[in-house]
């Protein structure tokens, strides 16, 4: 059941819909009827991104497919080396779907900094999904930024060994009109003593959806793990949707693990405090919408990648505007 | 300056300000005293412009320009300040951030021009030094943690900067220590000028000891039920509040 199966096969029953538990918040079979043909210059194959050396950062840049569109790549960071990457998937016209695998190999040692702006048309359905498995002493730190589409799903499933490894995933999105987001991900602590921090912040104006699927595994033999994963997501309308489902499946001992979900409205207290000093309330209310994102954007430790969030961040919020 | 007449309030469809009269002259700081729960920060709140404070009648009018058709925003850019009496924090926007974002909007609203950030951070120094405030408090999130007194310090701030011409201070000596209310004190007096009026809510004489009123009111029940000078304040510390509330 996946969607790079259906469209690699042309055959709609193989998309995942609300009957998948797992996709049960994020139903594709319900959009994609009929499913779109792949785009003519891949005829079944599939494509990858442009990628561009900056100093310091490697970037790779997805270009939306014209209709249907399966894209790869792997990374590989090798022993010892650091690595800041950006993935920047960019919005293409139309009702286009695509389905990107980004698989990340992190060997003994490794580090890699990852920033994942994720930017769609509100008519696509786009998939983009990561596995990540860690040598011992590997750092993996990720922050996804998403502003969604008809659906957008990005999914990233991490392996952490334990032994000195250390994992960040944190995530942001930010919706209005009828767009959707979903931010899942899977830790799975596979060794001992592994620690893990996930922070997941959302906004939702207008009609919008937000999920958000954070799920911890805690395996035999991961004793000592030490994992917080905290989703809090603001509703800015009433006809907006917030999904979140934090999990939590422990096998092993000792293990400090902590998950928090708060999903409300804009603090109207703090709201007027703002605009009895002055500031009309549409500038005060995304002023408090930027600080709460602007958490995330502030724990991304490398300032060039952080410069990059902030820019897209300060460009989603001029559309939560009015 | 100020001036209201038979102002009536409602909040949650309950009458609170019930018929409420006062006047302050330009140049003047009047005090208001009451007991707990007699209106005093309903009547400041809807000065303020705060939602779900639903005039029923009466006015109030700042410089003859009718301030209860304003929203909150276009008040403050008119000079309406209100102290709160509960300050309230707003995570990740850094004080000096909010206060600048804050004047610069009042700014724009007079057809004005923004303020530079240098000129900002040098008035910024200089206001922090007068009221004893570290810089670096200034610079994370606006009352995030901060204790009782360090917030009321921080509205007197922001008022300084603000150079507001209708003060309106609810409670703000409470939770303050000694040191802390002189210096609060010697803010608010120096912000005393022929152009601005200061409505200062308080509850006891201590504070009245450094900010001298003019005039001193009684609101009990939603209604001002006495005012003279500065002495009703020092018989309402020796005698309470018993015979206005009967009288409301
Ligand atoms: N949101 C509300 N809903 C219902 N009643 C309210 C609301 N806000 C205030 N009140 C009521 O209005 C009355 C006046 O409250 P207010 O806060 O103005 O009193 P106060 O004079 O400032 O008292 P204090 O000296 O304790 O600060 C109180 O009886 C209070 O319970
Ligand atoms: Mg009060």
């Amino acid at each position: 059941m996946s969607l790079r199966e259906a469209l690699l096969t042309h055959n709609a029953d193989l998309l995942p819909g609300r009957r998948d538990e797992d996709w049960r918040w994020t139903d594709l079979r319900g959009v994609l009827r009929p499913l779109p043909d792949m785009s003519t210059d891949l005829q079944g194959l599939t494509s990858r991104p442009d990628i561009e050396v900056l100093p310091g950062v490697i970037v790779r840049r997805h270009a939306a497919p014209v209709a249907g569109g399966v894209s790869d790549i792997e990374l590989v960071v090798a022993r010892g080396e650091v690595v800041l990457l950006l993935d920047a998937f960019e919005a293409g016209e139309g009702a286009y779907v695509r389905d990107a695998a980004l698989p990340i190999r992190l060997e003994e040692g490794a580090s890699l900094t990852r920033l994942v702006l994720a930017e769609d048309g509100a008519d696509a359905v786009s998939v983009i999904c990561s596995d990540v498995s860690l040598a011992a002493g590997a750092t993996f730190h990720q922050t996804v930024i998403a502003s969604g589409a008809r659906r957008q799903r990005i999914e990233t499933r991490v392996t952490h060994p334990g032994q000195g490894a250390s994992v960040r995933l944190d995530g942001a999105y930010l919706l209005s009109g009828k767009r959707h987001a979903d931010q899942t991900t899977r830790l799975d602590h596979t060794g001992p003593g592994g620690e893990s921090r996930q922070l997941v912040r959302g906004v939702a104006a207008d009609q919008s959806r937000g999920v958000f699927q954070g799920r911890i595994i805690v395996r035999e033999g991961a004793d000592g793990a030490d994992a917080r994963l905290t989703h809090n997501a603001l509703m800015l309308s009433e006809k907006a949707e917030i999904d979140a489902k934090p999990e939590l499946e422990i096998y092993a001992d000792d293990v400090a693990c902590a998950h928090g979900n708060t999903v409300g409205a804009l603090d109207e207290e703090a709201l007027f405090y703002a605009c009895a000093r002055g500031i009309p309330a549409p500038e005060a209310r995304l002023m408090l919408i930027e600080a709460f994102i602007g958490e995330i954007v502030e724990r991304i430790d490398e300032a060039v990648l952080q410069a990059l969030a902030r820019s897209f961040v300060a460009t989603r919020l001029e559309a939560l505007r009015g | 300056m100020l001036d209201i007449q038979n102002l009536q309030v409602c909040v949650a469809d309950k009458p609170i300000i019930k018929g409420l009269s006062l006047q302050v002259p330009a140049g003047e700081v009047h005090a208001i005293m009451g007991p707990n729960g007699a209106g005093k920060s309903t009547l400041s709140y809807t000065l303020a412009g705060r939602n779900g404070y639903e005039v029923s009648g009466g006015s109030a009018t700042l410089n003859g320009e009718d301030l209860l058709a304003l929203d909150a925003s276009a008040r403050a850019a008119r000079g309406v300040f209100l102290s709160f009496q509960y300050p309230l924090e707003i995570p990740g926007v850094p004080a000096l951030t909010f206060v600048r974002t804050a004047m610069n909007a009042q700014r724009k609203a007079r057809g004005e021009p923004e303020i530079s950030a240098p000129d900002f951070l040098k008035r910024a120094r200089a206001v922090a030094a007068s009221l004893k405030m570290d810089m670096n408090m200034l610079k994370r999130g606006l009352n995030v943690g901060f204790s009782g007194g360090e917030k009321k310090r921080m509205e007197i701030f922001q008022m300084a900067m603000l150079e507001p011409r209708l003060l309106i201070l609810d409670e703000t000596d409470s939770g303050l220590d000694i040191d802390a209310l002189k210096i609060v004190s010697e803010g608010v007096n120096a912000l005393r000028a022929p152009d601005r009026a200061m409505l200062v809510i308080t509850h006891y004489q201590r504070l009245l000891d450094y900010i001298r009123p003019d005039r001193v009111h009684v609101l009990a029940a939603g209604r001002i039920v006495a005012s003279g000078g500065p002495e009703l304040a020092q018989q309402l510390e020796r005698e309470g509040y018993e015979k206005y509330e009967t009288a409301a």
